[in-house]
């Protein structure tokens, strides 16, 4: 029974022989393993850590189990938020944005607004028009956003709905009394049964920037173009604008939600920050566009490239080599010197990685995400002498697994790294108990590999639920590769005192200095 | 407060929501908003509010779908089943492992609750169907995860759209097998919430684990005549435990456990108890009325949220069994006593007066406010995401004042409230949680218990003082206006 001054939730409660009681005498009435046999379980558990078993998991054709990615919509969300007050609007099921809304707000701590025009059996038969007839007048009206960036669930996808034709059916009927002539309905298809979350963020960008752009292009506006794609890390878009800004360089960061995942307390608005959409309207006249993830923009950048003709190109700001090519490439867009500032930020860092290399010299790690963090990781885990034997991606690009493997073949100790395109978070535990790591570096879900193997987590990557506000720092640039350095060298160290520390036994090792 | 009464400022509120609509809206939500009495015979429904209604689009509803229904809330707690999110990716992996089932076993071996197992549709599985690869995945999983007691197929969206018919394979694979697969058509286009999901799962629990016999391990149960069972109980953050042990203590033998911490051994075993205790009447009605016609067990709902509560249903279900267990049943009641004063006459001083406006799902909305009450806390306003008429009916008997009631609430209406009403506490869930406390609000989710619990019964309510006393209490919404800021500014 609780007592008074020491109320303990679940976390001490179960603990307490009553309910230890409880729990053991639950027992007799289940039927899983663990109650009837319990050395049954633990053989079983003996046998998944085998070759033979993991030799069984590699060959799995059909299932995924705990996978590395998420649907297509997500992405188009995100990209719908970067925007100045542009409600994201999905076309589909609403069940679906439920989903999306808890998922953003559960690693950012922060609101995320959404609608959807909740379509349901009957749509399914009819089709969804009536349905955004009425979602995009409703949504107009009460939430005034300056745009509306419509994406689609599976279930729009399947039944085939024309987005363009409904939107313009849509203002037909209201008769521009929510839906005024020329506001921006902006929209993509995001099937999700093709790519992953990364996909409809290049499907959303695409739809942005082409719609919005349609007979805009006039005069070069002399500015340069930055798409930060899919990205999970607050402080890295701030990063990334600095280093533009220390150039002097005029800029449109498309699709830039950092503010709107990060609004100070006080006062709730529902949007905040974003790239205006008058800007983005100009984004066709840069002169240049780089884009900070290219497996997020693949379709983006070939417009961007092919039909528009503009320089850029591609620039993964993570890790020291990324930040040197992505300060480069503003070098020779701008036609100006790398300021002193960005010299000196780089020479801190590099101070730093040569004060702490020696704990991640040789330490070997696994580690997953979407496909441009992993380059971006994987290289900054190279330039800390560092092994990456795991290299994990549930949802690689075209050419992903060749550009990974070459960066790979960099290393001394290639021929340990393998390279997983295409994998799932159960073949990671198989990997990990056959041929196991010091550290593994991915999001929450490596919690339960944790667990279950041992090796600790470092948590960088998305999304991450269960540690507080790591979003908020940036990953990308030269002070973003000092709080990686920090992260993954402090972890080492926290490990090492914690195989240290057995009093009279191994705490000869355990170090006040290191 | 102004000169006007609490049920006054509840009905300007509620008419100035609706004039933000276009009009067709505007008479949709008025049905689904109203203002409930005490003591109003008058009303049909709490607050005369329609509900279980298609949702207008374009508003930012706070409702899932029957696949969250189904998966997320029935059948995926189950743990020794295997349970198949059939379609493509997103769905599996926004609904994993954020629900705080708990329960005991080991993950990934005989258990596998919070693992997240996907059928991954890619483009050609949408063109020539997946079928087949539902198939390799059933083979797949009995390969690799030997111990699952059996298997269900989740259907997402597309299933039921592209002419899939997971009925027949499943039905196929299980012959060949002997397994228990079950499969459910919770495609999330189907009804308008969570409620249709429910609904079909319950179904499927009839026909597949009812009617189809399934294999269990280890001995079955010898009914006694103390053998109930807990209905719709989820186990979030352990609540069915912390009930659990209060059933035990007045002599009942607690036989299954739906589905928090739920083996399908027990489930199956269901058909024997002498009496169903069902707590979320909304997701398991369905189940225990079948019970009833089928099997003649009667069942009864109770609310094992506070003292007050917690008390009643203890007598009412003692009073279907015999001395021996109502005798014991009082002793219970006795003996927690002095620790429920002790925490009320802790926290209820701290709490006192503060008001309160709620949002929740299955039972919550009208089970928390006698929690709430018993602080001395005031609930003036509550709503379901996805009840029926049957709902707000039994809402009648719950409140304790005026309060506004609002169906299906979408952010712009909630937050409306809110400002017009200016509760001290917001209990609502994590899409909503962020809204009011930029706001300075204190706030407390009520789906996940915010990461703490169990709230169910004695030992869950003192954790829900003390949770709510942290809430409202905490230095830090002091911190929002800052010290060069005038008076009146903010
Ligand atoms: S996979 Fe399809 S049905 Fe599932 S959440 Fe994504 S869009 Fe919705």
């Amino acid at each position: 029974m609780q007592e008074v001054e020491n109320i303990v939730n679940g976390q001490k409660l179960f603990l307490r022989e009553e309910y230890q009681e409880v729990l053991e005498n639950k027992k007799q009435f289940e039927g899983g393993m663990g109650a009837i046999n319990p050395e049954k379980v633990e053989e079983v558990a003996e046998w998944t850590k085998s070759w033979d078993y993991r030799e069984k998991n590699l060959a799995r054709e059909a299932i995924t189990v705990n996978p590395a990615k998420a649907c297509q919509p997500l992405g188009a969300v995100m990209v719908a938020l970067g925007f100045e007050n542009t409600m994201p609007y999905v076309h589909g099921s609403h069940g679906c944005v439920a989903y999306f809304r808890s998922y953003f707000t559960r690693h950012f701590k922060e609101p995320t607004p959404c609608v959807s025009d909740s379509m349901t059996e009957d749509a399914a038969v009819f089709g969804g028009l009536s349905n955004m007839k009425d979602g995009l007048k409703n949504c107009a009206a009460l939430y005034k956003p300056e745009m509306i960036a419509v994406s689609t669930t599976c279930m729009a996808e399947v039944i085939g709905d024309d987005l363009f034709a409904f939107a313009e059916a849509a203002k037909e009927e209201d008769g521009g009394e929510f839906l005024p002539e020329g506001y921006p309905i902006t929209y993509a298809h995001t099937p999700s049964f093709t790519g992953s979350h990364i996909t409809g963020y290049d499907n959303m960008m695409h739809g942005i920037m082409s719609q919005l752009t349609e007979g805009k292009k006039g005069e070069k506006n002399g500015k340069i173009n930055i798409i930060p794609g899919f990205e999970t890390y607050i402080g890295s878009i701030r990063s990334v604008k600095a280093i533009v800004e220390a150039f002097g360089a005029e800029y449109t960061m498309l699709g830039d939600h950092a503010d709107q995942w990060d609004m100070p307390a006080g006062d709730y608005k529902m949007f905040a920050g974003g790239t205006p959409i008058e800007a983005a309207k100009d984004c066709i006249n840069a002169e240049a566009t780089i884009s900070l993830q290219k497996y997020s923009t693949v379709k983006t950048m070939k417009m961007v490239q092919k039909r528009w003709k503009h320089a850029g190109g591609f620039s993964n700001p993570i890790g020291l080599k990324g930040t040197d090519e992505f300060v480069m490439k503003l070098a020779e867009l701008t036609g100006k010197e790398v300021p002193q500032k960005l010299k000196i930020e780089r020479g801190r860092l590099v101070d730093a990685m040569q004060d702490s290399y020696p704990y991640m010299h040789g330490k070997k790690f696994a580690i997953w995400g979407d496909p441009d963090f992993l380059i971006g990781m994987v290289s900054f885990l190279l330039e800390m002498g560092a092994e990456p034997t795991h290299v994990l991606c549930n949802n690689p690009g075209r050419g992903w697994e060749e550009e990974m493997r070459a960066l790979l073949d960099t290393s001394p100790a290639a021929a340990d790294c393998h390279v997983w395109a295409g994998k799932d978070l159960w073949h990671m535990r198989s990997l990990l108990f056959t041929q196991p790591v010091d550290f593994m570096i991915g999001n929450s879900y490596g919690k339960e590999l944790m667990r279950d193997t041992g090796t600790p987590l470092i948590y960088v990557g998305f999304p991450i639920f269960d540690r507080h506000h790591l979003h908020r720092y940036s990953i990308s640039g030269y002070d973003g590769g000092l709080n990686l350095l920090t992260w993954i060298t402090n972890k080492v160290l926290d490990q090492l005192d914690e195989e240290t520390k057995d009093i009279a036994s191994t705490d000869y090792f355990f170090d006040v200095v290191r | 407060m102004g000169p006007e009464s609490l049920e006054e400022r509840q009905k300007a509120a509620v008419e100035e929501v609706l004039k933000a609509y276009p009009e067709k809206a505007a008479k949709n939500r008025a049905k689904h908003l109203g203002v409930g009495g005490p003591e109003d015979e008058s009303q049909k429904t709490c607050g005369n509010v329609r509900s279980n209604k298609k949702t207008v689009p374009g508003v930012m509803s706070q409702r899932g779908c029957a696949y969250a229904g189904s998966k997320g809330v029935v059948w995926g707690p189950v743990k020794d089943m295997v349970h198949i999110s059939h379609g493509p990716i997103g769905c599996g992996q926004y609904s994993r492992a954020g629900r705080r089932n708990y329960y005991i076993g080991t993950t990934g071996v005989d258990t596998f609750v919070t693992m997240n197992f996907s059928s991954d549709f890619q483009e050609k599985d949408i063109v020539f169907g997946g079928d087949k690869k539902l198939t390799k995945c059933l083979e797949e999983i009995d390969a690799l995860f030997p111990l699952n007691n059996g298997i269900t197929v989740q259907s997402e969206c597309p299933i039921g759209l592209i002419g899939d018919d997971i009925n027949a394979t499943s039905k196929q694979y299980a012959k060949q097998t002997g397994q228990t697969i079950v499969p459910v058509n919770c495609e999330g286009f189907r009804g308008v919430s969570q409620s249709l999901g429910h609904h079909i799962a319950n179904d499927t629990v009839r026909d597949y684990v009812f009617d189809g016999a399934p294999k269990v391990l280890g001995e079955s149960i010898e009914p006694t005549e103390y053998d109930v069972a807990i209905i719709g109980d989820y186990n979030i953050g352990g609540d069915a435990w912390s009930s659990r042990i209060l059933l035990e203590e007045m002599g009942l033998r607690v036989v299954a456990q739906w589905s928090g911490d739920a083996t399908l051994k027990e489930m199956a075993q269901t058909t024997k108890v002498k009496l169903n205790l069902l707590h979320c009447y909304r997701s398991m009605n369905y189940i225990s009325r079948h019970m009833e016609k089928e099997y003649g067990i009667p069942w009864i709902e109770y609310n094992f949220f506070g003292p007050t509560q917690t008390i009643k249903s203890l007598r009412k279900i003692a009073a279907f069994f015999d001395e021996g267990v109502q005798a014991k049943c009082e002793e219970v009641i006795a003996k927690y006593q002095p620790m429920v004063d002790a925490v009320t006459n802790k926290y209820r001083p701290r709490l006192e007066g503060k008001q309160v406006m709620l949002f929740v799902g299955g039972l919550r909305p009208r089970h928390v406010i006698g929690a709430y009450e018993d602080l001395g806390m005031e609930v003036i306003g509550t709503g379901y995401e996805f009840a029926h008429d049957d709902d707000y009916k039994r809402t009648k008997d719950e409140i304790f004042r005026s309060t506004v009631i609002y169906d299906d609430v979408n952010e712009y209406e909630l937050e409306a409230f809110v400002k017009k009403l200016q509760p001290d506490l917001v209990a609502s869930g994590i899409k909503e949680k962020y809204v009011f406390q930029k706001m300075g609000l204190p706030y407390r989710q009520m789906h996940s218990w915010d990461y703490s619990g169990p709230y169910h019964g004695y030992d869950g309510f003192a954790i829900f003082a003390k949770d709510m006393d942290l809430a409202i209490n905490s230095p830090v919404w002091g911190h929002s206006k800052a010290p060069w800021e005038s008076e009146g500014e903010a």
